[in-house]
């Protein structure tokens, strides 16, 4: 309960000021006559929004498309970013040789990208989707949990080694938990990256029924009151992802200072 | 491990020398240190900063290995004795792990010894009672003072019934009066098990008033150059700390870190003069 009343608290000013922008998007577009193409009003928004929502664009179900591959992305990027950062951490030779590989795959334009994995994982593949989101969210994971795997108290090694502990037993006992909160900032990135990703893949080809599609369709025919709904169901996804990673930091980390504040009980 | 089986001698040095190489230069922490200690004795290491007393420890726990010299501990080389897991260490910084509890922290050794959970348990709870932390041992490391956390790690370190337990300064960040009472507490700690103790500090009183002998270390390179008994009677407590014999022990100590700098300073000036004569090199 009082944690509940908490987070009322902790993000009622967050609430005020967005219905506060709300409110002022909505009596500047009605006060200025802004024209519908230039920018649609939250409640004409809502209205393309209601509208479209299963007939029409679809933006329901093709809501549903997008998260899929923007999730199995974030599950592929994710298992890769920690299986490279594991092997340096465990190899710190092989870091040299990987780094400026993975640097430069992550340099890589998405909208380069996207049209290669549409043509190699076929562009009705959900597959395909998955790899640009996947290719977004692999560095952030990698970095962040590479830093944290290796940046480790010298004496806490001192400690381990006095106990005769194996490298195993310090990846377990020290290295992972030293990791968990520097792979859940890399998660927060992530997630938003992973929807961004599908949605770009989707933008150059694929199945209709996908918000990527829902974009350019909308856009061509010059119905940004539908583009403004797609893009306010991808920012809704990405609050909803990203509180999904906040909840589990929280069970997984919570002796970590980000998560437990500066509570000290004597 | 049988008392009396055991070598009366915990930790023999040597001729242990160090030389760390940093690019072209290097650098001789350690010269030519001889040492023995005996079971049962509690050996403070005391010397400026640099003199290399850290390092010495070190290699005893076989953390650094020597670049001369033999590291024996209960007559098996330091490494095979931290193999068999015959020491433990607390260090400056009480290194607790955050994700674990009081006494989840103090089961760490025994949990990678592969002791059972019934035995660590137990085992923990000695340890806490011991340290007088019994009532924190649901607590999370962050919860408790720097004094308390300092307090885990010398659990934490007893916990496998280890014969020597190495300190590198542990008390080295606690204020003045925490300081004097965790001494007291860790001299206790020493009377009821008899551990064999090795203890790296920078300050003088607590060196007299903790060992029963102080090894005072220079620097350039660092080496033993006064070996002090401390022959204040036992236990000791707040009369100790009031005793002349105190003070003439303190005394002496500071006399002979002062002697020492003195001839490491000469031995750096000669050795200067004799490069800028021309004599080495």
């Amino acid at each position: 309960m009082r944690r509940a009343g908490g987070a009322v608290r902790r993000y009622s000013p967050a609430i005020v000021l967005f219905a506060l922008l709300i409110g002022t998007w909505e009596a500047g577009v009605r006060a200025l006559d802004v024209r519908g193409f230039i920018l649609p009003a939250p409640s004409a928004i809502a209205t393309a929004l209601l509208d479209n929502w299963d007939s029409g664009y679809q933006i329901f179900p093709a809501a549903r498309v997008t998260l899929y591959e923007a999730l199995g992305g974030l599950a592929m990027g994710t298992s890769l970013g920690l299986a490279v950062a594991f092997v340096i951490s465990r190899f710190p030779t092989s870091r040299d040789a990987i780094l400026p590989v993975a640097v430069a795959v992550n340099a890589i334009p998405i909208i380069a990208f996207a049209p290669l994995a549409n043509n190699w994982f076929g562009i009705q593949s959900p597959i395909s989707k998955m790899a640009v989101a996947a290719s977004l969210v692999f560095f952030p994971i990698m970095i962040n949990t590479l830093r944290g795997l290796t940046q480790v108290e010298p004496s806490a090694i001192e400690l381990m080694r006095s106990y005769a502990a194996g490298d195993g037993s310090v990846t377990r006992h020290l290295r992972i938990p030293n990791a968990l909160p520097f792979f859940f900032t890399g998660m927060k990135i992530a997630t938003t990256l992973a929807l961004n990703g599908a949605v770009v893949g989707e933008y150059f080809g694929g199945l209709t029924v996908a918000l990527g599609r829902v974009v350019v369709g909308s856009a061509s025919a010059l119905r940004f009151d539908i583009t403004w709904s797609a893009i306010v169901v991808v920012s809704v996804m990405g609050i909803a992802l990203y509180l999904a990673v906040l909840a589990i930091e929280q069970l997984a980390i919570p002796w970590h200072p980000s998560v437990r504040g500066e509570e000290r009980t004597t | 491990m049988s008392e009396s089986r055991a070598p009366a001698v915990v930790v023999r040095l040597q001729g242990v020398g160090k030389t760390f190489t940093l690019g072209d230069g290097s650098t001789v922490a350690l010269s030519d240190i001889n040492l023995d200690i005996g079971r049962g004795e509690f050996v403070s290491l005391i010397g400026p900063s640099g003199c290399g007393k850290s390092t010495l420890l070190r290699t005893i726990g076989d953390l650094i290995e020597p670049s001369t010299g033999t590291v024996q501990v209960n007559a098996k080389p330091a490494k095979r004795a931290r193999l068999d897991r015959e020491y433990g260490m607390v260090f400056q910084a009480p290194v607790l792990f955050d994700w674990r509890t009081v006494e989840e922290n103090v089961q760490l050794p025994l949990e990678l010894f592969g002791q059972d959970k019934t035995t660590r348990a137990r085992r923990a709870g000695e340890m806490l009672e011991l340290v007088g932390l019994s009532d924190f041992a649901r607590h999370h490391p962050y919860q408790l003072s720097g004094g308390m956390q300092q307090r885990v790690a010398i659990a934490r370190a007893l916990a496998f019934s280890p014969d020597l337990l190495l300190m590198d300064e542990p008390f080295g960040a606690l204020d003045e009066m925490t300081r004097e009472r965790m001494n007291s507490e860790l001299l206790a700690i020493w009377e009821r098990t008899g551990i064999t103790v090795v203890f790296v500090t920078h300050s003088i009183p607590e060196a007299v008033f903790l060992s029963s002998r102080v090894a005072v270390m220079s620097a350039r390179p660092g080496r033993i150059t006064h070996l002090i008994d401390v022959d204040l009677e036992r236990p000791r407590g707040l009369a100790t700390r009031e005793s002349p014999r105190y003070f003439e022990l303190i005394t002496a100590v500071r006399e002979a870190l002062r002697t020492g700098e003195a001839r490491a300073d000469e031995t750096a000036m000669s050795a200067e003069r004799a490069v800028a004569e021309g004599g080495i090199g």
